[in-house]
């Protein structure tokens, strides 16, 4: 409330010099690590104040106002966005990332995507529509009003957080790509180039990053087109500048740095269930029931806690089964993991 | 080797083995352990655990390849020691920060994570070893028996890489180049026998 705008967006464009330079931006982001002193050893309280600082203390101590003083992007609130759980630090979740073309450790990310080329961005629309074409990613960004939409994020390994993320139901963007009814999938592509992603050797992932839902789950409110974290763009770490986020799946599920949407009619390779189908289902909905073959999917650790505070029991569908369980009626969550 | 250069060296190296745990402490106290502190101090205490036991293992074929350096042995303990320092340190990372000193998660985890079975029993293995480490059990066993027991190491690194591998997404490599050189260890012993073989035969005949 207190530190929200007034005007939601109305359509109007971003200019680009609201557009944070990298450069800018990175200084932003060393400032804040500076600031960042959160506590392992002494609780979360007290260090949850300093790490964001005065002009997010509101944020952290009522998490409900999610639009935050230094945002740079106009956003609106919206009913479907989580409430009443800590935000995961801005620092956490930007410097533990699963980014595999940037390195396979977690902190790497963060100091290898510096070079994505954020700008100019497009995506291609391609398969079963009416017309392929490209958009670009200011037109993305005036689509459709910016929402505020907090989710729990749960990885497959077994760690979660919760983000406070910006866009919009990725239904608004399927719409505009105009998709032909025998399109019954829809798979994403991220943004992949060996002189960029100079880290790809580090698995043997078969690259581009491909993922996919069916259509019903891309069209869910839920599923988010995201643009934006803390109120502000997408650092390049966490899959700028435009990306999914599918709060019901585990976290490989929504794909960062989308360059191509792809609309098929049979379900689609994705990269996870390529490499290791009997670990990873193309459903991968989080669920507690379902273990990884090598690890116990019942609990969580939640990043940001006090270790001794972290663990926690997980949740059928990450907690959001009013909104997603009817898609899967009649189905075996267990063989359809 | 002049004793004075011996603790010098030793010193060294205890410096040197004492790096990892120096990090770790000093990340802790300044929370710089990154966002996910219990496994910053797992993954850590575990790998310098698994590249402590590959040196002290490539110790002997270095011997063999180098007459020079057979000095190296007065090391092998403390780097053998310190491996068991740092295995236990994980292990304990394990029992207290991941499953709360709770017995249930534990059974549960050693009987259904593979990974965690795996990394339990290279730990196990190493226990009879540190034990049986001192001179006095040296004399106590004999050379011979010592030597055959404590053969138990190269199963023990196996299954840490293995414990490594299983704990990894599968395709993610991180893995492989400590597994490359024990791989490489593993394959020298025996040519290096073979070498010492023909010397041998050559210089009898």
């Amino acid at each position: 409330m207190l530190l929200r705008k007034p005007n939601p967006l109305d359509g109007s464009d971003i200019p680009s010099s609201e557009i944070t330079p990298l450069a800018e931006y990175q200084r932003f982001l060393k400032e804040r690590k500076i600031q960042d002193r959160r506590s392992f050893l002494t609780g979360a309280a007290a260090a949850g104040a300093a790490v964001l600082g005065a002009d997010r203390l509101g944020s952290l101590l009522n998490p409900e106002v999610s639009v935050l003083a230094a945002g740079k992007l106009q956003t609106v609130p919206s009913p479907l966005s989580t409430h009443g759980e800590q935000l995961t630090s801005y620092q956490d979740v930007t410097t533990f990332n699963n980014f595999y073309e940037f390195g396979v450790d977690k902190s790497a990310p963060a100091h290898n995507a510096g070079g994505l080329p954020t700008r100019p961005w497009s995506i291609r629309v391609t398969g079963l529509v009416q017309k392929e074409k490209t958009i670009d990613i200011d037109t993305i960004l005036k689509m459709h009003a910016l929402e505020d939409r907090t989710y729990r994020h749960r990885c497959v390994e077994g760690w979660s957080m919760v983000i406070p993320w910006v866009g919009y139901s990725l239904s608004q963007f399927i719409e505009q790509c105009q998709p032909l009814s025998t399109a019954k999938y829809v798979q994403f592509y991220s943004y992949f180039d060996k002189k960029v992603d100079k880290w790809w050797a580090e698995s043997s992932i078969d690259w581009p990053y491909s993922e996919g839902l069916r259509m019903d789950e891309a069209m869910n409110p839920l599923t988010l087109l995201t643009v934006g974290l803390y109120g502000d763009v997408l650092p390049n770490q966490n899959g700028a500048p435009v990306r999914i986020a599918v709060p019901w799946k585990y976290g490989f599920k929504s794909a960062k740095s989308i360059v191509e949407v792809h609309f098929v009619s049979k379900q689609p390779p994705t990269t996870w269930n390529d490499m290791a189908p009997n670990e990873y289902g193309f459903y991968s909905n989080v669920n507690p029931n379902v273990d990884h073959p090598r690890w116990s999917q019942k609990t969580e650790r939640r990043i940001g806690l006090p270790f001794y505070a972290q663990r926690r029991e997980t949740l059928m569908f990450n907690g959001y089964g009013d909104f997603v369980a009817s898609m899967y009626k009649g189905m075996d969550l267990r063989r359809n993991f | 080797m002049k004793k004075s250069t011996l603790v010098l060296l030793k010193t060294l190296v205890w410096a040197a083995c004492l790096i990892p745990a120096a990090r770790l402490a000093y990340g802790a106290i300044t929370n710089q352990l990154g966002a996910d502190p219990t496994r910053t101090i797992t993954f850590m205490s575990g790998l310098a655990a698994l590249r402590l036991l590959v040196i002290s293992l490539a110790i002997t074929p270095t011997r063999q390849l180098f007459p020079r350096l057979s000095w190296l042995i007065k090391f092998r303990r403390l780097l053998g020691l310190f491996a068991f320092f740092y295995a236990s340190l994980h292990l304990f990372a394990y029992v207290g920060l991941y499953s709360y000193f709770d017995p249930h998660t534990m059974v549960t985890d050693i009987l259904k994570r593979r990974f965690i079975t795996v990394g339990i029993a290279a730990w196990l293995l190493l226990v009879p070893l540190a034990i049986t480490s001192t001179t006095g059990w040296i004399r106590r066993l004999g050379g011979k028996r010592w030597n055959q027991l404590h053969k138990l190491v190269y199963i023990s690194v196996c299954l840490g890489l293995l414990h490594y591998w299983w704990q990894v997404k599968t395709g993610v490599l991180s893995p492989l180049g400590i597994t490359l050189i024990m791989a490489a260890l593993f394959v020298a012993r025996p040519l290096l026998e073979w070498r010492k073989r023909r010397r041998v035969t050559a210089g009898a005949a």
